[in-house]
């Protein structure tokens, strides 16, 4: 039986299933990344200190607040910026505005026909509105959110080294609250949802691969930490993480500790579960999520619940903002060489950006090491794992479910090869 | 046919940021699928269909091996609309052109980059016909409806053709050459309402530049401020090289030829389990 699936739908980029099975047995179960590789690791090259951060979150479409974010602090580490704790609130505010933008894209549009049995959303605009009309509503509240911030979701304005080109107005954060207060109502919608949603069961335990911190839920700053209990800082990522090339994609896969391991939704809450909001953790009880879980289709299961944290973590930072006031503020900046790495939680997991800046503030070289490309040798695993289970389905039901597992990972492909 | 416009969406190397402003438009886009039928978006919904009058097109072409399926919905659509920075003027990776493929391939694949393809990153148009280009990193999504609506009644599309500085002064924002920095507002196409300048960031000409820049008028203010119109060139390099800015800068002649094509036959990537 040989399964091809070419350019996988419902997923961000181009990548395709290959799958073979000669009597029962597995020849081959992988997945091929074919996106064209843009090349901005040399793109920044040559640039301005001030500039790289306006091309950094052209990598992703969906996740370039997290690219904003992660270029911004290592060009800072690179330079030196110590950055205000306003700063700081308001970086922590628009990652959690795209963790809900990305997270109820997927949930909804891309993970959720699967287990309806439907091609796509489009039908349910005709049969059930409602539904189409909260992810919607979901989505275009992370998009504001972000708006009020940094005037748009993708590509963000005016976030730069040392801060922002002008503080977002306490008003319109102000309204933005209502704005989220009124949308908790479609997030317990989303948890009520997916409770209904028959995820397959598959496990197959690995290494989860998060930042974290002893304070609050990291998604903006933290230690790079593994389930297994070991961590390094951040700068220190080449330890514990390598990447190498495989002829099979354009995206570089990686190991931790010369193992695969996964990053993401999943591997957050497996690591960090303690510090999600009391309002996800209820939701993690009333979906049966219950870490330490090895089963990666759960990953769209993990995202719905930190869409209930990001939520309420949002409310209560726009609260912290709103007690402390905005002001606007000065920094000044002198080039100087050096390296900087920054490192943050993007929607699909760790996201590493790697500079290296010469005397006039010059960017000389970079990295950037990706979530999805720290997935895919993972995902090919998982995928060798879950076809040795289901090898007595038909070719059609193995193809979907390969396709829902890739769907799971919520993969964001041109992200990876960028 | 009968029936509502069938409407496809394709796209090559690109972040999709702009599908995604798209899918970000909420109501609007409801509204909008009320009139049109959307039969293929691989991002969106796995139904397919190789029977479609409209075609839009995100990303930019940068191998080969991807020009036949863009001249493939080329032939089948219609209406080709080019969607956004990337489909229409190469994008933000446009000045990866300004280094060897090879050692392009190199620097990120090391001893393996011959398994690898890369190309020249050029824009829609310099493979096929662009009937519609919708400019922007991302595209307005404001745009997008008002050309659809164009499309649908079956009326010519206006690109916007005046500088950003004309959107920037109706909404009052500050100018940023008082604040003392090089801005590409005075020769840069509009369409966006200025959201850069809105918040007191510069324009970095995502948009590429206007037609028939009114070039006395943009040295008058880069000389009152001190700087020259060469100076704004390496801001273009951003986004605009393939659109040789400089031409229409009036910084060096005029091509007659689109640019050659460097570099022998790129390796094509392939599989090999």
């Amino acid at each position: 039986m040989e399964i091809q699936v070419e350019h996988i739908t419902r997923v961000e980029g181009h990548g395709n299933i290959l799958a073979s099975l000669q009597d029962g047995q597995i020849e081959r179960a992988l997945f091929e990344v074919v996106e064209a590789n843009r090349f901005f690791e040399a793109v920044v090259v040559g640039r301005d200190w001030e500039e790289v951060c306006h091309i950094a979150p052209r990598i992703c479409g969906i996740c370039a607040l997290s690219h904003s974010c992660v270029s911004l602090r290592a060009t800072e580490a690179a330079l030196g910026i110590e950055v205000s704790e306003q700063t700081k609130l308001l970086r922590r505010l628009i990652m959690d505005a795209e963790v809900m933008s990305s997270h109820a894209l997927h949930a909804y549009f891309l993970a959720a026909p699967d287990f309806l049995g439907l091609p796509s959303v489009m039908p349910l605009i005709r049969d059930d509105p409602e539904v189409v009309r909260r992810a919607f509503r979901i989505k275009k509240a992370g998009y504001e959110l972000g708006e009020v911030v940094v005037a748009r979701h993708t590509h963000p304005v005016g976030s730069v080294p040392g801060g922002f080109t002008q503080a977002p107005s306490v008003t319109a954060l102000e309204k933005m609250r209502g704005r989220l207060v009124d949308l908790r109502e479609d997030a317990a919608a989303t948890v009520e949802l997916y409770r209904k949603l028959k995820v397959p069961q598959f496990e197959r335990p690995t290494t989860y691969v998060s930042l974290r911190r002893p304070d609050y839920y990291a998604l903006y700053d933290g230690e790079i930490a593994s389930s297994s209990g070991d961590s390094v800082a951040g700068d220190r990522y080449e330890d514990a993480l390598r990447e190498y090339v495989v002829s099979h994609s354009t995206a570089k896969h990686a190991q931790w500790r010369g193992e695969t391991y996964m990053v993401g939704a999943l591997a957050r809450v497996n690591n960090n579960w303690r510090q999600l909001r009391p309002e996800a953790q209820e939701a993690m009880g009333a979906l049966g999520l219950n870490p330490a879980c090895h089963n990666p289709f759960m990953n769209t299961v993990a995202q719905v619940v930190e869409l209930v944290h990001c939520l309420e973590d949002s409310i209560a930072l726009i609260d912290e903002i709103g007690e402390r006031g905005l002001s606007e503020e000065e920094v000044e900046i002198e080039p100087r060489a050096g390296r900087g790495v920054g490192v943050v939680e993007a929607p699909r997991g760790l996201l590493i950006h790697d500079y290296w800046y010469d005397e006039q503030g010059r960017c000389t070289k970079a990295k950037c090491v990706i979530p999805t490309g720290q997935n895919l040798a993972n995902l090919d695993a998982d995928m060798q794992g879950y076809l040795a289970e289901i090898t007595d389905r038909s070719e059609d039901e193995i193809r979907l479910r390969l396709e829902m597992l890739v769907r799971a990972y919520d993969p964001c492909i041109s992200c990876s090869a960028h | 046919m009968g029936g509502k416009p069938r409407v496809a969406f394709f796209d090559f190397a690109c972040c999709e940021g702009c599908q995604l402003t798209v899918l970000g438009l909420g109501e609007p886009l409801i509204e909008l699928l009320e009139h049109v039928e959307v039969v293929t978006w691989r991002e969106a919904m796995s139904e397919k269909s190789e029977e479609f009058e409209v075609a839009v097109v995100e990303g930019s072409i940068t191998r080969d091996s991807d020009v036949p399926r863009l001249k493939r919905i080329r032939e089948q659509a219609s209406t080709l609309i080019a969607l956004g920075s990337c489909a229409t003027l190469g994008g933000p990776h446009v000045s990866a052109n300004r280094l060897d493929q090879s050692d392009l391939l190199t620097m990120v694949y090391g001893d393996r980059a011959r398994e690898f393809e890369a190309g020249e990153v050029r824009p829609l148009s310099a493979e096929v016909q662009v009937d519609i280009p919708i400019y922007g990193c991302p595209i307005n999504a404001d745009e997008f409806v008002s050309v659809m609506k164009h499309v649908l009644l079956g009326r010519p599309y206006r690109v916007p053709n005046q500088a950003v500085c004309h959107e920037c002064k109706l909404n009052q924002y500050e100018c940023v050459y008082d604040r003392r920095q090089i801005c590409l507002g005075p020769v840069t196409r509009c369409g966006c309402d200025a959201i850069c300048t809105s918040r007191g960031h510069r324009c970095f000409g995502c948009r590429g530049l206007v037609d028939d820049p009114n070039l006395n008028a943009a040295r008058e203010v880069l000389e009152e401020h001190g700087y020259r119109v060469e100076d704004i060139l390496s801001v273009f390099e951003l986004y605009a090289t393939w659109a040789r800015p400089e031409e229409g800068l009036g910084i060096v002649e005029p091509r007659a030829a689109v640019k050659s094509r460097k570099g022998s036959e790129p390796w094509r990537f392939r599989s090999s389990i």
